[in-house]
């Protein structure tokens, strides 16, 4: 019962709307059946696994393989890299993320993100202008116009990839990115081929400007990870290899779907739209309700139990896969009130979109301040915006689960 | 209006047009007035408080305040709504009649109540030989003025501060004075910072913190004496093993003491270790009789807790001001069926030296300590505390996001040592110790917890009353 209900959701029938599933699948908050994983799909139950020292995130505990459900879209650094540290243990997870925290976030770097808000405010401008010069306004892709490039030119700034660099890096991110969502009609060697050249050609990039910036360090992040000399001392170039192609995929992958879910609902939702143009701060409340009503990260299938653990009456064993459903808890009514309802108004707002725990989402900070920009200005600038198809092509990953495009057509664009 | 708000429609007359007032307006006092305003109290509120200033925050006066990056003036405590009260502040309560249901004020007047809420916590003790606590450069922290004067002596630039006492505030002070490049020593009677609290093994570790970030700890050895120049001005103090350090800064941080002197003689249940009250926040009378209409919450409140083997404990937490403070409204405002017990799992932080110092449970209960995380010698733990064979505590080094974790395990009652294996096990982690907490009737800067009373199985039950 519960593998059908999860190979439906995993469906790509489903994809629009996966959320009736969901609310089947909270009927039983852990549930499982023959080898397959355990899923956990309640709010509390996901909230309290997420601090629970006895479960891992490094996949060398799983004991038994199950059913591989997901297949290779779960895989997004292959065995050329060691595992960055989204998929390690403390201490060694600890001491990564500490070490990647550093040049990020306070104590010690407080306002690096704050600090980039011009900066993402230029390239919102500009990829909006991009749009306007194209002269047509009835058929917008706000994905691959919009939606898609920002957050990769973000990264780029962050790590500090020169800017005539930039375009060979949307090309590799590009690559990458098909290979986490692939396209069932394509031929899957060649598929996996194309990944596996575009991560080399990248590791190869990105080490090259590693030793670079070791010898002329800037005040980016990739030279700051590479000659760092606080506590933790500098990466390994390995290491900085792994982070800064973690920090690529999670910190775009991620965030397109944040922005275009999140312009999605607006278009579905005018009444807010209209309130949002008339005040940008409202965009801080409009993001946290998309992170809980359409999370990016749906579910986070990549942990491992290293105990017997009882949930909710259940006993999962030790070394059993699991699998906590993030975008089903978010939409738990034992937590939530009237939880499918869009709702920016929301006062109790602790939703499970950014995960909880250690491995909360690193760039939390970061994916807030460009979607929030990005929606406000999009509120903004567009006149009359209108969906030219609801629901929108979606892409296959069901994990990191977005509108593949996302056709719009509007009135004019307001400088 | 007389009736105590029990029996039909009274409590709707109480929510109406009833008096309530609130002795204490401070962190449980204004959140309890706020609580009781969202439950549709529209009758008179009475603030009434000693200290001339709005409701503040005090955590930030051993932190961000000594180290210059908050001004004392400016921790005002936010308001979740207004409260819409009769604020009669710098004006202590000076006594209750019960009878008659009314407190009496310093100034003369006396206010009526139908109910009373008593959030008075607690003040710092002061230096014993008053003479020599009143010379200038000896400082107490517990109120703004307190934080504002210190922080001030500190910006001038002492050559040497001397900290008495080394528990949670006396260690905070420390990590500041050092945090701004002054020089500090700080003696404590126990062998290590932090025992008290959270015992010796964990004490040994705050012990190296503070030596590695350059304090000059005495441990084992008390100040006898303090000094004072011609001008009344300190200069040095004298140790129980012979020596003398001169200081012209000394804050003596040797733990608290109740504001319930008022109450002596009112026929209350208070005393120099809190209010005793019920888990619902009723106080107790001297007879061991639960009042109807008299609550406690806060530093105050001395209270049984169901998973403590109903013991009472005094906290002096801001999460359980908050938490009773909500209670203690709630209840003042239902009938018997819909109170409420007060159920909070003792949670504390505090943060010195870089470090971020987190414990949920009653430490000082635990007599075993396992490293259930991390590890010790990096200062970065999460630590388990067994009391026959049960998890009763846990606190973590620099790792709070596993808090929630071991809050869980102590409401589930699980078995100590814990049986699972989980990430970041060290080897350091495999076998309890004992937890090494001092001797209780050796005092030290005195625990932020104390544990006392009977379980209910008990039926000797003694009063102390005030002094
Ligand atoms: C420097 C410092 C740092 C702290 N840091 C932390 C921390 O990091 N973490 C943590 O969990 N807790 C911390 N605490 C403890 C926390 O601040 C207290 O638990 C909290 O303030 C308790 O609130 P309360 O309202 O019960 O009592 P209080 O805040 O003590 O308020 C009681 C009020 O009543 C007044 N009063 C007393 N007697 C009378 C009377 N007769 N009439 C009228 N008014 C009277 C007092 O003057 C006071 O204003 C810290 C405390 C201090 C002093």
């Amino acid at each position: 019962m519960t593998q059908a209900l999860l190979r439906e959701i995993i469906d790509y029938a489903n994809r629009a709307n996966p959320y009736p599933l969901y609310e089947e699948l909270r009927k039983t908050p852990v549930s499982h059946d023959g080898d397959g994983p355990y899923v956990v799909s309640t709010y509390y139950e996901i909230h309290s696994l997420l601090h629970d020292p006895r479960i891992s995130s490094d996949a060398k505990n799983l004991k038994a393989t199950g059913d591989d459900l997901l297949g290779e879209q779960s895989d997004e650094e292959g065995t050329t890299l060691p595992p960055s540290f989204l998929k390690l243990d403390p201490p060694d997870h600890d001491r990564l993320r500490r070490m990647t925290n550093r040049p990020f976030g306070p104590p010690h770097a407080p306002r690096r993100v704050h600090d980039m808000r011009d900066e993402l405010g230029t390239l919102v401008s500009g990829l909006i202008d991009g749009i306007v010069e194209t002269g047509q306004l009835d058929r917008i892709d706000l994905v691959d116009q919009f939606a898609y490039p920002f957050p990769v030119s973000v990264i780029c700034r962050l790590l500090g990839i020169p800017r005539e660099d930039e375009p060979r890096f949307h090309v590799w991110a590009e690559a990458l990115a098909a290979s986490l969502d692939p396209d069932p009609d394509a031929d899957p060697t060649k598929r996996g081929q194309g990944a596996m050249d575009a991560r080399m050609e990248l590791g190869m990039y990105l080490a090259g400007l590693i030793e670079e910036r070791r010898k002329k360090p800037g005040d980016d992040m990739l030279s700051q990870l590479a000659t760092a000399d606080g506590p933790d001392g500098a990466m390994t170039t390995m290491e900085a290899l792994s982070t800064s192609a973690l920090l690529l995929i999670a910190g775009h992958e991620t965030t397109v779907n944040l922005i275009t879910n999140g312009m999605l609902t607006l278009l579905r939702h005018p009444e807010v739209l209209q309130r949002l143009r008339n005040d940008p701060d409202l965009a801080i409340p409009i993001v946290e309700e998309l992170l809980r009503y359409e999370p990016p990260v749906q579910l986070l299938p990549q942990r491992t139990t290293l105990s017997d653990i009882e949930v909710a009456g259940v006993t999962i064993p030790k070394g059993a896969s699991v699998w906590l459903m993030l975008a089903s808890g978010n939409r738990d009514p034992k937590r939530f009130e009237n939880p499918d309802r869009f709702d920016p108004d929301r006062e109790d707002i602790q939703h499970l979109g950014l995960g909880s725990g250690i491995h909360s989402c690193f760039g939390a900070p970061l994916a807030r301040q460009e979607a929030q920009l990005a929606l406000s200005e999009l509120a903004r600038r567009l006149e009359n915006p209108r969906l030219l198809e609801d629901p929108p092509p979606y892409r296959q990953n069901s994990v990191l689960r977005g509108p593949r495009h996302l056709p719009i057509a509007c009135d004019g664009i307001r400088p | 209006m007389t009736s105590t708000g029990t029996h039909d429609g009274s409590l709707e007359q109480l929510k109406r047009e009833g008096r309530i007032v609130v002795v204490g307006a401070s962190l449980a006092g204004l959140r309890a007035a706020e609580t009781m305003r969202e439950k549709g109290f529209a009758g008179s509120l009475t603030m009434i408080g000693d200290e001339p200033y709005e409701p503040y925050d005090r955590p930030p006066l051993s932190k961000q305040v000594l180290l210059g990056n908050a001004v004392a003036d400016h921790t005002a405590l936010p308001r979740r709504r207004a409260i819409d009260a009769d604020w009669r502040l710098g004006v202590p309560a000076t006594g209750l009649d019960m009878a008659a249901r009314r407190v009496e004020l310093g100034n003369g007047d006396a206010v009526e109540y139908d109910r009373l809420l008593i959030a008075t916590g607690v003040r710092a003790r002061p230096w014993p030989n008053a003479e020599e606590g009143a010379l200038k450069g000896v400082f107490v922290l517990r109120t703004r003025d307190d934080g504002e004067g210190l922080q001030r002596a500190l910006a001038a630039g002492p050559r040497r501060v001397l900290v008495i006492g080394a528990g949670f505030t006396g260690s905070e002070i420390a990590s500041a004075c050092r945090e701004r490049g002054l020089d500090v020593t700080v003696a404590e009677r126990g062998d290590a910072p932090l025992v008290g609290a959270l015992g010796g093994v964990i004490g040994a570790v705050a012990a190296e913190m503070n030596r590695e970030n350059g304090v000059d700890l005495r441990t084992g050895v008390m100040v006898t004496s303090l000094e004072g120049d011609p001008s009344g001005r300190v200069r040095a103090a004298h140790f129980s093993d012979g020596s003398t350090v001169e200081a012209d800064v000394v804050v003596v941080s040797l733990g608290a003491q109740r504001n319930t002197e008022w109450l002596s003689g009112s026929g209350l249940g208070a005393g120099p270790r809190g209010i005793a009250c019920d888990a619902g926040c009723r106080a107790f009378d001297v007879r061991g009789i639960v009042t109807d209409d008299i609550y406690v919450a806060g530093d105050v409140a001395r209270s049984p807790h169901a998973l403590f083997g109903y013991q009472f404990l005094s906290l002096e937490h801001w999460g359980n001001a908050v938490a009773q403070a909500d209670t203690a409204a709630h209840n003042m405002l239902s009938v018997s069926a819909d109170r409420r017990p007060h159920l909070w799992v003792p949670a504390f932080w505090s943060s010195q030296f870089g470090v971020n110092i987190k414990s949920v449970g009653v430490p000082p209960m635990g007599t075993e300590i396992l490293i259930t995380q991390g590890s010790l010698a990096e200062r970065r733990f999460a630590a388990a505390y067994g009391y026959q064979g049960r998890l009763i505590a846990a606190v973590t080094f620099d790792n709070c996001r596993w808090l929630p974790f071991y809050e869980q395990q102590i409401e589930a009652t699980a078995p100590f040592p814990p049986p699972f294996s989980t990430v970041d096990r060290r080897p350091e982690g495999t076998k309890p110790m004992p937890a090494d907490f001092p001797d209780p009737s050796v005092p030290t800067h005195g625990p932020t917890i104390t544990l006392s009373g009977y379980s209910p199985a008990d039926r000797k039950m003694t009063f102390t009353p005030g002094r």
